[in-house]
């Protein structure tokens, strides 16, 4: 009995995951963790926004009649579109662009500087959210007109 | 050549880490310049209307600086695509199925930017 159960230990180890589909909600990453996968999701969204992106870079200069184009699809919307639309879409890029902007810089300076230490890790995700979040909404509140 | 390694073959790898580690951090360099070359002339005293947005792209250092953003933006996504689609999509074909469409993608992206630019 004992040697079968040893034996079934020995021939089963233990699997081992990262982390399970139900534990996402209550497990605390670490700053530098959120960083890390804000990096990813935020690269993933601007491939996925790349033709909007240059739909935007197009239209704003190809012609004084597409530059109209471009600022009346944030001032009425496009089709059955409205105009909050585009601009929440234009502020998802905004924010993707300084996420990925900020963190890019971190892993720029501790490739540079050799700071690989846990005080600075914490330190600089704390930074590079929040520098990139207030950039971003500093720039949505422009955005949808708020000063 | 002196080893130290054994005589049968010569460890050295294929350099791909080191190469995509390199070039994302490049590239991201060439954004970052070009990111703030546009912001430092959108900030200057005047509004910012079609001919002044349009003549900042007239000058040809700015368009050999968005020339070489926009190849720079090609490769940066690809490295970071290819390393999403690693990680995520296990089953060879379909993985490769995305590596390809990722490619055509940008390629078709990235013609699309650089004719905008050369036509201004």
């Amino acid at each position: 009995m004992v040697t079968s159960l040893k034996e079934q230990m020995v021939s089963k180890p233990p699997v081992y995951r990262n982390l399970a589909i139900a534990q996402l909600a209550s497990y605390r990453l670490p700053a530098a963790g959120w960083v890390s996968i804000l990096h990813r999701f935020s690269g993933a969204l601007m491939f996925l926004l790349l033709p909007f992106a240059i739909w935007m870079f197009d239209t704003s200069l190809t012609s004084e009649v597409s530059f109209e184009q471009f600022t009346n699809v944030f001032a009425v919307g496009a089709g059955k579109v409205p105009a909050w639309f585009f601009k929440l879409v234009a502020f998802a890029l905004i924010w993707a662009y300084l996420l990925h902007f900020c963190a890019g810089l971190r892993h720029l300076w501790m490739d540079a500087t050799h700071a690989v230490d846990l005080e600075f890790g914490r330190m600089s995700a704390w930074v590079a959210i929040g520098l990139s979040t207030l950039l971003a909404l500093a720039l949505g509140a422009k955005l949808f007109s708020l000063y | 050549m002196a080893t130290t390694f054994g005589s049968r073959r010569l460890v050295v790898g294929a350099h791909y880490g080191l190469r995509d580690w390199l070039s994302q951090r490049v590239t991201a360099i060439v954004m970052a310049i070009f990111t703030l070359a546009v912001i430092v002339q959108v900030l200057m005293p005047g509004p910012l209307d079609y001919y002044r947005w349009s003549a900042m792209f007239a000058h040809q250092w700015m368009k050999v600086l968005t020339f070489v953003t926009i190849v720079s933006l090609l490769w940066h996504v690809w490295v970071g695509m290819r390393d999403i689609w690693m990680d995520y999509v296990q089953p060879v074909g379909v993985r490769l199925a995305l590596d390809v469409l990722t490619i055509a993608w940008l390629v078709g992206c990235a013609g699309w930017a650089i004719q905008v630019l050369w036509r201004l």
